[in-house]
């Protein structure tokens, strides 16, 4: 099976050629039959590569351990679920991985694309194309998923435990497919750039692709933070680690794209800033892939020993000079058709959204390249940890909360003092109000502080936003509330999906406010022994050490602890936490007799977690003391940790109310955005 | 004219205040990331290094691991081929620390020449890859 995959890569390899080069002459020389070739190519990539992945996964399936990768990944005893995950759990599968959703992208955007964008579909073809070859050469050249060993082994080493979990199932493909979406928005900034046309139609071409992009990074950052959360036992979901940086740079350059596109749409302004962000995300997303897939920073030795961090490094600069000579030459036909009429306006408040956001990138990448850097310059490393993105992003965050609030009421071009008295009087007084009641009662943290006022000042904006559009339409139409409620999100989605969008953003914020009171104590306990903690929201719990067991698994021998819980005096039952010991087996029986078993892997610890929505008890059994039931524990009390993925729920349901097929771009549309709060009438008009 | 200027201000303020705190950031969380054999030859050229927190990065000798549950204090050593130091480090442990794996330890060097960890990082050679069997 796996020489049709070898052949399907090879023919992958060749005709991806083709589609760059037929891509280019074709839309140059203005011939029908290569640009016809050229658009084909995507349909051929997207099949072949299905090829290739398919005769992956039977690998997989039938536990070929003859195949490298599979031997390597995958063992007797691993569950299905996660032999089907090992697919991209390694180097090898990933890129493959990468390459295959890359072409159906390809496709799907040949095949949906509507006709009036028909001029640029050859270039996009040629830039699909393109980064296929990229990732089918480095598969073919560097790091083949199919490449044989010289014997068989009789059993794989098994997939890591740390990546044995739900999240881990699905949380990395959900960030490559942002990942790799987001080169279908670069495809056509460049098809936009070489063909010159270079008026907002191609902004409309790739809305949905951007919002896509941007949810799917957004949902894939969320299952990480749940992921590292609940299996690495650390106590947090978010640890400012080189690779935890690389997926949240593109959202970055990603969310700054989506709010600066609306200014060119609307205004004709940042033309050239709009095609330098698209690229950025790009080139971030393969930086992405390349810093989690090279380990440069995160390994204590630099470089890993395969090359394919080189074809990636070649690939960055490739992308990076291209581009700029590109959008060089083109920038006289980027000029900007607006000027800035005010400081006080919403052109100014998204360009100040834009400035933080993008410093807020360039300060995670600088941090996250600091090691390097220093090496480079200094001779050497010094690193920086979570101190210093914190110290540098929760300013940057909390200004971009505040203009989260801001940007979507003040008015375009010149706000009016009655324009800001409108919009903000409410908000500012919620703002302002929950300031003084938190000094009242002495929140004691100043930056919780502050964004929990933010918050209040920004859902008070959307609220007000809510109430007054519901209002609108009960008066004109005598629509119920209801109906009102419904019409108005159905027929605004940009607008209150965006608002949707914010509010999880908002809860986002005051989640990871809560952490700044996040309290922890270690214990050594013998059964029957009981240790006490006080929670930030006053609660008291106490912790009875119960006992320690030990059995096995299917694949892995465990010790179990286990705590019963009461909170205030009052019993909420019984927690456990596990550390387990995989293994793996050298004869081919289920269940594997103990004398066959080897152990795999380091010992990993399963942390037993008991959530609600004011705090998280969080608790990790450390160890044992000498053979005894004496148990170490590790106790966290996290608060409103719930609200992150609740906020995250949020954020992905106004992404796709946002990105809900219907009303397509039409200038008709555009017009009734921007008419504000007449869209109801004319909307009305339209539908009746 | 007026708009762009007090726009231009405002946003040479950000960018500066953003570059404040990123400048101050690595000042005052910087740290050096050493391996034993450059943590001794600065100590040998400047004994006042001994106070700087530091990062030290080396592999585990084997069956050097002491641990002692109920004090929760776990003694090892640690070395880069050339130079060794013993480490003492109070806490939990991660799952991946054990015998020959590439650790990162943070601390400083105390006079008798041990090291004192205040934490302990363990990988294995790639983030997600098993170590190959022996």
């Amino acid at each position: 099976m796996t020489v049709l995959g070898q052949i399907a890569l090879w023919l992958a390899l060749l005709i991806a050629g083709w589609g760059v080069v037929t891509g280019l002459l074709g839309a140059s020389g203005r011939r029908p039959d290569l640009i016809r070739s050229a658009r084909r190519t995507a349909y051929a990539l997207a099949g072949l590569l299905t090829v290739a992945a398919a005769s992956l996964v039977t690998a997989l399936l039938r536990r070929d351990f003859n195949v490298e990768y599979v031997a390597a990944y995958t063992s007797r005893t691993l569950p299905t679920v996660y032999t089907l995950s090992a697919f991209y759990g390694g180097q090898a599968g990933s890129l493959l991985f990468w390459a295959f959703v890359l072409s159906l992208f390809g496709a799907a955007a040949q095949w949906l694309t509507p006709r009036r964008y028909e001029g640029l579909m050859p270039h996009v073809a040629a830039v699909t194309a393109g980064v296929t070859l990229f990732f089918v050469a480095v598969i073919l050249f560097a790091s083949n998923p199919f490449d044989r060993l010289p014997f068989t082994p009789a059993d794989g080493q098994g997939l890591n435990p740390q990546l044995q979990n739900p999240g881990m199932v699905v949380h990395p493909p959900m960030l490559y497919l942002g990942y790799i979406s987001i080169t279908i928005p670069f495809a056509f900034a460049v098809a936009a750039l070489v063909s010159r046309r270079l008026d907002t139609g191609w902004l409309h071409a790739i809305r949905r692709w951007t919002l896509l992009s941007w949810t799917l990074l957004s949902i894939g950052i969320t299952l990480g933070m749940w992921w590292a959360y609940v299996e690495l036992g650390w106590g947090g979901y978010w640890a400012w680690d080189p690779v935890e940086n690389a997926s949240f740079l593109p959202w970055l350059t990603m969310t700054a794209f989506l709010h600066s596109v609306m200014i060119q749409e609307k205004r004709g302004m940042l033309k050239r800033w709009n095609v330098v962000l698209i690229t950025l995300s790009f080139v971030l997303s393969i930086f992405g892939t390349f810093i989690t897939r090279s380990g440069i920073i995160s390994s204590v030795h630099s470089f890993t020993q395969s090359n394919v961090g080189y074809f990636f490094l070649a690939f960055l600069v490739l992308i990076i000079v291209g581009s700029g000579l590109l959008l060089w030459s083109r920038l006289p036909q980027l000029q900007t058709e607006a000027r800035l009429e005010s400081a006080l306006s919403r052109e100014s408040s998204f360009f100040f959204n834009n400035l933080l956001l993008v410093g807020m990138a360039f300060s995670v990448l600088w941090g996250t390249l600091f090691p390097i850097l220093s090496e480079w310059v200094r001779g050497t490393k010094v690193t920086v940890g979570p101190p210093f993105f914190n110290q540098v992003n929760i300013p940057i965050g909390l200004a971009l909360l505040a203009l989260t609030g801001i940007g979507p009421l003040i008015a375009w071009r010149k706000a009016s003092p009655e324009n800001l008295k409108r919009q903000f009087a409410a908000p500012v007084a919620a703002g302002l109000i929950t300031a003084v009641l938190l000094a009242a009662l002495r929140f004691s943290d100043f930056y919780a502080g502050v964004a929990v006022s933010l918050a209040a000042f920004v859902v008070t904006t959307i609220a007000q936003e809510f109430v007054r559009g519901v209002g609108a339409r009960h008066r004109l139409h005598g629509e119920q509330y209801a109906l009102a409620f419904v019409r108005l999100v159905g027929r605004n989605r940009r607008r209150y999906g965006g608002y949707v969008v914010h509010l999880g953003i908002v809860t986002y914020f005051v989640a990871f406010a809560g952490m700044a009171f996040k309290t922890e104590m270690e214990a050594s306990l013998k059964p029957g022994e009981s240790t006490v903690m006080k929670s930030p929201f006053g609660h008291t719990y106490t912790f009875t050490h119960l006992g320690v067991s030990q059995f096995d698994m299917l694949n892995r021998w465990v010790t179990a602890a286990s705590v019963e819980l009461s909170r205030d005096g009052k019993r909420l039952g019984v927690m456990k936490s596990e550390k387990r010991q995989h293994f793996t087996c050298t004869v081919s029986m289920s269940p594997c007799p103990a004398a066959f078993r080897r152990q795999s892997f380091e010992p990993s610890t399963e942390a037993g977690i008991r959530s609600d929505l004011r705090e998280d008890v969080y608790i990790v059994f450390a160890g044992s003391v000498a053979g005894t039931e004496e148990a170490v524990y590790r106790f966290t009390l996290n608060p409103l940790v719930w609200w992150v993925w609740f906020g995250g729920a949020i954020l992905v349901a106004g992404g796709v109310i946002v990105m809900w097929p219907g009303t397509g771009p039409t200038p008709a549309s555009r017009r009734r955005a921007m008419a504000g709060y007449r869209v109801e009438l004319v909307g009305s008009a339209t539908n009746a | 004219m007026h708009a762009r200027t007090k726009f231009l201000g405002a946003a040479i303020m950000v960018v500066g205040t953003v570059g404040y705190l990123m400048a101050t950031g690595i000042k005052d969380t910087g740290m050096y990331f050493l391996t034993p054999s450059e943590l001794a030859a600065h100590v040998e050229r400047d004994p006042s290094f001994r106070n700087v927190g530091v990062k030290m990065g080396a592999r585990v000798v084997t069956g050097s691991i002491q641990r002692d549950v109920a004090s929760q204090t776990i003694t090892f050593t640690v070395t880069d081929g050339r130079q060794t130091y013993p480490v003492v480090y109070r806490g939990l442990a991660p799952d991946t620390f054990t015998d020959d794996v590439d650790v990162v330890v943070e601390g400083r060097l105390m006079p008798d020449g041990t090291f004192r960890a205040t934490t302990l990082l363990a990988k294995c050679g790639s983030r997600y890859e098993s170590v190959p069997q022996a």
